[in-house]
């Protein structure tokens, strides 16, 4: 056997086609599958995924990005903790460039402050030993996905007695707003493919609930172009053959039980807040994480209660940004889209996330890559 | 951000760290993380840093050939 070339194997418009045959043949009714995770969305975009499916699917984008949903409220505390010359705020991805209420941690960082953007939460231990008259905060974002890393970095600091590491947790979880969009009744979902990189964390079984809850299937799937199409054949097999379902398209690496070695260090450090704004959204119970009380020394929201603001702030009047993750509008219903809101001088968050709704309609929506 | 990427293990060291090679590209990656032990050759999937499943490849190859299938079927079918 060869080896897995996975990009082209995983892109073959052949493929791709085939699936899309199959698809228009078995549908025999209206599906809307909202893709939980932006990274989906991207995918379908991109590939112009869309126009080769029946038009009787139809995409809701999620609240899947934890650069989407982090609140201004957040983001503001960052902006304090960096404000202090003996603090270094470290934080991953795109987060930096995300409105707070005044600022964005970019601004702050142009205006000479001491934010630094890693690609990875290791690096937090080696800025940490390089600065050690500093106090290092680790704006810690992500799904299921990135905390376990965070927890990783915990245990490293306790192993190596570091005294100048913080962590500022906005871990939060996939399965609660998922319920929270379903309740509301507001947006009209029939079923769901997953983020599989969220299962390999936390296996496939996370979504048993949602699926005996709601009847809704839930596909696990790949982000390659291929893993996507064939995930709604899984869908559209489901509600033909009258089942209701999670199923695990990405096969790969996901299984129903997940990554229990990352799962048991999540448990060592972690609990579950009773509450977490999500930007757009509100509140949602259950739906985040914070750090242990036994380990309260490294929590920021802790250690630096006294200077970290509390006040909910509201989003920009314009934007709709919660609307788009509650699976209610899509991008093309923003006033401003494309117009006062574009990657380079972003409103709301769903601009400034790569894998944000906004995003994606801004770069992709004029492609139609796989026209027939 | 949670995408992460397929990648071949090339070097493993006895600190927990592996490079790894990325569509051509070697980088220094933890397996904290990892549940399992991996060998030289293997595939595992990278995501910030880390690694955090061993990629079952069989599976990939599996799901390749489902794929050939669908598109034989087609063909015949359609008798193209
Ligand atoms: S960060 Fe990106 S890939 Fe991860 S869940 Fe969000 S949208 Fe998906
Ligand atoms: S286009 Fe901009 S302002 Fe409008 S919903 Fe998207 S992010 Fe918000």
């Amino acid at each position: 056997m060869g080896k897995v070339d996975f990009l082209k194997d995983f892109r073959d418009k052949e493929k791709i086609l085939a699936i899309s045959k199959l698809i228009k043949k078995e549908i025999d009714r209206p599906i809307n599958v909202m893709e939980v995770c932006g990274g989906h969305t991207h995918t379908i975009m991109k590939y112009g995924l869309k126009q080769l499916l029946p038009q009787e699917i139809d995409f809701i984008h999620g609240p899947g990005c934890p650069v989407c949903i982090m609140p201004k409220e957040r983001i503001d505390h960052g902006i304090v903790l960096c404000q202090d010359e003996k603090n270094i705020l470290v934080t991953l991805g795109d987060m930096i460039r995300v409105p707070g209420s005044e600022s964005s941690l970019a601004k702050e960082r142009s205006k000479g402050k001491n934010v630094k953007m890693v690609y990875s939460p290791l690096d937090v231990l080696k800025i940490a030993q390089e600065n050690p008259n500093k106090k290092v905060i680790y704006f810690a974002i992500g799904f299921e996905t990135t905390t376990p890393m965070t927890a990783s970095v915990i245990e490293k600091v306790l192993e190596s007695k570091m005294k100048n590491v913080f962590f500022h947790i906005n871990h939060v979880l996939v399965p609660p707003p998922i319920k929270a969009i379903m309740e509301s009744k507001e947006a009209k979902i029939d079923a769901f493919i997953g983020p599989s990189h969220v299962s390999v964390i936390t296996g496939a079984k996370i979504y048993k609930d949602i699926v005996d809850s709601y009847k809704t299937p839930v596909v696990v799937a790949g982000f390659e172009p291929v893993d996507v199409m064939e995930s709604i054949l899984r869908i559209v097999r489901q509600f033909k053959e009258g089942r209701r379902e999670v199923e695990i398209q990405y096969t790969r690496a996901v299984t129903w039980e997940g990554n229990v070695k990352a799962q048991n260090l999540i448990k060592k450090y972690f609990e579950v807040r009773d509450e977490f704004r999500w930007r757009g959204i509100g509140d949602i119970p259950f739906s985040a994480l914070k750090i242990k009380e036994e380990f309260s020394f490294l929590d920021a929201e802790v250690v630096f209660k006294d200077i970290l603001p509390n006040k909910p702030i509201d989003d920009h009047k314009l934007c709709i940004c919660g609307d788009i993750l509650k699976g209610i509008a899509k991008p093309y219903d923003c006033k401003v889209f494309g117009k006062a809101c574009k990657p380079e001088n972003p409103l709301g968050s769903c601009m400034v996330s790569s894998e944000g709704a906004c995003a994606a309609y801004y770069k992709y929506g004029n492609l139609e890559v796989y026209k027939q | 951000m949670c995408l992460s990427i397929p990648s071949r293990v090339e070097e493993i060291f006895p600190d927990e760290t592996a490079i790894v090679d990325t569509m051509g590209v070697k980088r220094k990656v933890s397996l904290h993380l990892l549940p399992e032990p991996v060998d030289v050759g293997d595939y595992v999937l990278i995501h910030v840093g880390y690694a955090i499943t061993k990629m079952n490849e069989e599976d990939a190859l599996e799901s390749l050939k489902i794929y050939e299938e669908i598109v034989k079927h087609l063909e015949e079918e359609s008798g193209e």
